[in-house]
């Protein structure tokens, strides 16, 4: 390859050569998946009908991007390899380092109250509850397993199972019980930790891809139990009917002693939504705080030291065992607080909510934003709930592609795509450094290639 | 020989066995009070294993190794404890400890025992000061009330992390390292990795510090830094040290006691000049039999 960068012509035909084969992949993969399409009649039979101008269309935008890349980007990226690194980081960079952290979260304070301004009450509903406590909640999910997968370097794929066992707690128990949803909220939090002891005990010895594989099957194992023990859970059908949370005793609802009535307002379901926001961000906001104060106490550092080096950890009497247990209490518990949030946000839960789909999302999450770090996992998970909601909205699509074309069905092909490209462009993830949880002089960040990934 | 007064651990009948392969046949040496002891052999002997075995990574098949806390009196209750099936024993005059019977995070954590690994064993993506502070992980914890007067920042932490801050620095600026304390351990030098493991390892206030190989890949000047550097452990910190070396010159400038194994058996105990001209150790080392060492000698001219 190297006498073909020298030579412009060669260059070319290289770079058409290597587009062919692109095409004639693409061609090959497209053809099943994309070129032909079973239909039902109006027989009520199923019929095939083929795809042509679509299935060329999708392999020249890939060859012609091909092509593209071997003749503009890529020399492009090697002659910017070539030039002097800049060692210095620009002054500006500095500074929003520094106020990104206030500004975002003071945005996200006045962010209900933008919407509301900005799309009226009618329109601020979607935005504050399908971007802003979809996302919320997400972010919650994010910090939880940033304990166990990004400072414990223990790789868990069955998530979502603390997240069941937080929802389906508050669900069962306001229903049979009647407690509230301050009461209920700390119980969820500790059920789902003893969960996650009880997995915990079991996969101790187990390193890497064998405790991805038993956490895998443990959520599964979760689900599968909610939706067969049908006298505790109703099984496929869910719980439906679940007490709402109040604002301190007074409900949201339309009565006297409703919330709008007692301040005054006219009545909008807007206020309990508002409500939520405000109750998941102070919980995701708790999360991030407790995890950056866990950081800078003896447990945090074990945390981080057993995914740098478990025997270096055993040699100076770390139990390890404990060590791991509290990560994976820790990391449950708050996703059992963010689920028992979601039962009460939903008011109807069922098995389907709890799929594997969820624990890919949260770790994919967690890895896009890189291990460790919160803005990052913040912004993974606007980046990645927020786009999914977006794509749902992106009725302009329809016009190029036609009246049947569903975004959001394209879902999983382009979080596919973005995630190729995160780990070409960022493969530790958006923000990847490691800030020490102490210094004697001066903080500096780590790079990620001294941090270790952990080994399960 | 000193009496039995000064020892502070004991190793009897040690053996190791791997499915057929016998590591660490009967071995029993002692190490005393205030002394470094070096362990020597060549490669494949099983100096290792038996670091692994006195530090509890591996349980050993058969074998005793006891360690004492404080005064010699304690010695005396050995066999009770042995016969008691405990792991370790508190006396008037100190405690008691049965290695072979504690997992190795309590080896260091109660018995404390501190070690290094042959390769380095840092946390590379922690920071030189983050490292001295895991290292002193158990007294931390037991400061934040294991986490839950930490997190609501009662002073009880803040002191003692103050503290473990202060005797960090002490370390580093012991090993000389006091520079890079905010620098990532992975980005250290090679020799200055070797020597915060060391600090890392002192950190935990062991009574005895094992050292697998501390001059493997060290050179000439490097090495008479370690040496000064175990003999300021050991002369001011009263340290007891067991060593692993290969480095015949850090070895024998600084132990006061060798032991040699050759195929986990002990060939050679005793002081430095006398097992330097033991036949026995001479042989092992050369590779060739007892008989043969003379005329070996005089063709490699020694």
């Amino acid at each position: 390859m190297t006498d073909a960068t020298t030579q412009p012509r060669s260059r070319t035909a290289a770079a058409l050569r290597d587009a062919g084969l692109t095409a004639l992949i693409s061609f090959a993969l497209f053809l099943p998946l994309v070129g032909f399409q079973t239909i039902s009649n109006i027989r009520n039979e199923i019929v095939v009908t083929t795809r042509g101008v679509l299935l060329v269309t999708l392999v020249a935008i890939i060859a012609g991007s091909r092509l593209c890349y071997s003749l503009a980007v890529d020399p492009w990226l090697k002659r910017r390899a070539l030039k002097a690194v800049k060692t210095e980081t620009p002054a500006w960079r500095a500074a929003v380092g520094r106020w990104f952290v206030p500004f975002a979260i003071g945005f996200t304070l006045v962010y209900p109250f933008i919407v509301l301004a900005t799309s009226g009450f009618g329109g601020a509903l979607k935005w504050v509850d399908n971007f802003g406590i979809q996302i919320l909640i997400y972010v919650m999910l994010g910090f939880g397993l940033n304990i166990v997968v990004g400072l414990a370097g223990l790789l868990d794929l069955g998530y979502v199972a603390f997240y069941a066992v937080g929802a389906y707690s508050y669900a069962l128990l306001a229903k049979e019980f009647g407690f509230s949803f301050w009461i209920l909220l700390p119980l969820a939090g500790c059920l789902a930790s003893f969960w996650g002891v009880l997995l915990g005990f079991p996969v101790l010895r187990l390193r890497g891809d064998y405790l991805a594989i038993v956490t895998l099957a443990f959520g599964e194992i979760i689900r599968i139990v909610l939706i067969n023990f049908v006298d505790l859970t109703n099984g496929y059908a869910g719980i439906s009917g679940i007490p709402r949370p109040s604002f301190f005793g007074i409900p949201f609802n339309a009565d006297d002693g409703g919330f709008a009535a007692v301040f005054h307002l006219p009545f909008t379901p807007i206020y309990r939504t508002i409500f939520l926001y405000y109750l998941i961000l102070a919980l995701a906001l708790l999360t991030s705080y407790v995890t950056i104060r866990l950081r800078r106490l003896p447990v945090g550092r074990a945390w981080e030291a057993l995914r740098e080096d478990e025997i270096a950890c055993r040699s100076l009497g770390i139990n390890t065992t404990n060590t791991k247990l509290t990560a994976f209490a820790m990391g449950a518990m708050f996703a059992g607080f963010a689920g028992s949030f979601f039962a009460a946000r939903q008011g109807f839960i069922s098995p389907e909510s709890f799929t594997f789909l969820e624990s890919a999302t949260i770790l994919s999450i967690v890895v896009l934003g890189g291990m460790g770090s919160q803005i990052g996992v913040a912004i993974a998970a606007i980046v990645m709930i927020g786009g999914t909601e977006i794509m749902r909205d992106l009725d302009f699509l329809k016009d190029i592609f036609g009246q049947t074309f569903d975004p959001t069905q394209y879902r999983m092909l382009i979080f596919g795509f973005g995630m190729v490209l995160i780990m070409i462009w960022r493969p530790r993830g958006l923000i990847s450094t490691r800030d020490p949880s102490v210094f004697l002089k001066e903080r500096k960040t780590i790079s990620a290639d001294l941090v270790g990934e952990g080994h399960g | 020989m000193r009496d039995q007064g000064d020892i502070l651990l004991r190793v009897e009948h040690l053996t190791m066995r791997f499915g057929g392969l016998v590591a660490v046949d009967d071995l029993s040496f002692e190490a005393r009070k205030g002394d470094i002891t070096a362990l020597i052999g060549p490669n494949g002997a099983g100096k290792t294993t038996v670091f692994n075995c006195i530090t509890g990574f591996y349980k050993p098949s058969e074998g005793r190794i006891g360690l004492l806390h404080g005064g010699p009196a304690a010695w005396d209750a050995l066999e009770p404890l042995t016969e008691s099936g405990k792991r370790s024993l508190a006396h008037a005059d100190g405690a008691l400890f049965l290695l072979e019977r504690m997992p190795d995070y309590l080896v260091a954590q109660q018995a404390r025992v501190a070690r290094t690994f042959q390769n380095i064993r840092l946390f590379p993506g922690m920071t030189v000061l983050e490292n001295l502070m895991v290292a002193q992980h158990n007294r931390l914890m037991l400061a934040s009330g294991y986490t839950l007067l930490g997190i609501f920042g009662f002073p009880s932490y803040t002191i003692a992390e103050r503290a473990a801050v202060e005797q960090a620095r002490a370390w580093l600026d012991r090993v000389g390292l006091l520079g890079r304390a905010d620098d990532p351990a992975g980005d250290l030098p090679y020799g200055a990795q070797r020597r915060l493991e060391i600090a890392r390892a002192m950190c935990t206030e062991p009574v005895l510090l094992c050292l697998d190989e501390p001059a493997a890949g060290l050179n000439p000047r490097e090495s008479a830094e370690l040496n000064e550097l175990l003999l300021s452990i050991r002369v001011d910190d009263h340290m007891s040290i067991l060593l692993i070396e290969h480095d015949m010159s850090v070895v024998m400038e600084i132990s006061d006691h060798i032991v040699v194994l050759d195929y986990g058996v002990k060939i050679a105990d005793g002081e430095p000049q006398a097992v330097r001209n033991d036949e026995k150790v001479i042989a092992a080392y050369l590779g060739v039999p007892d008989e043969e060492v003379a005329r070996v000698e005089a063709e490699v001219g020694v």
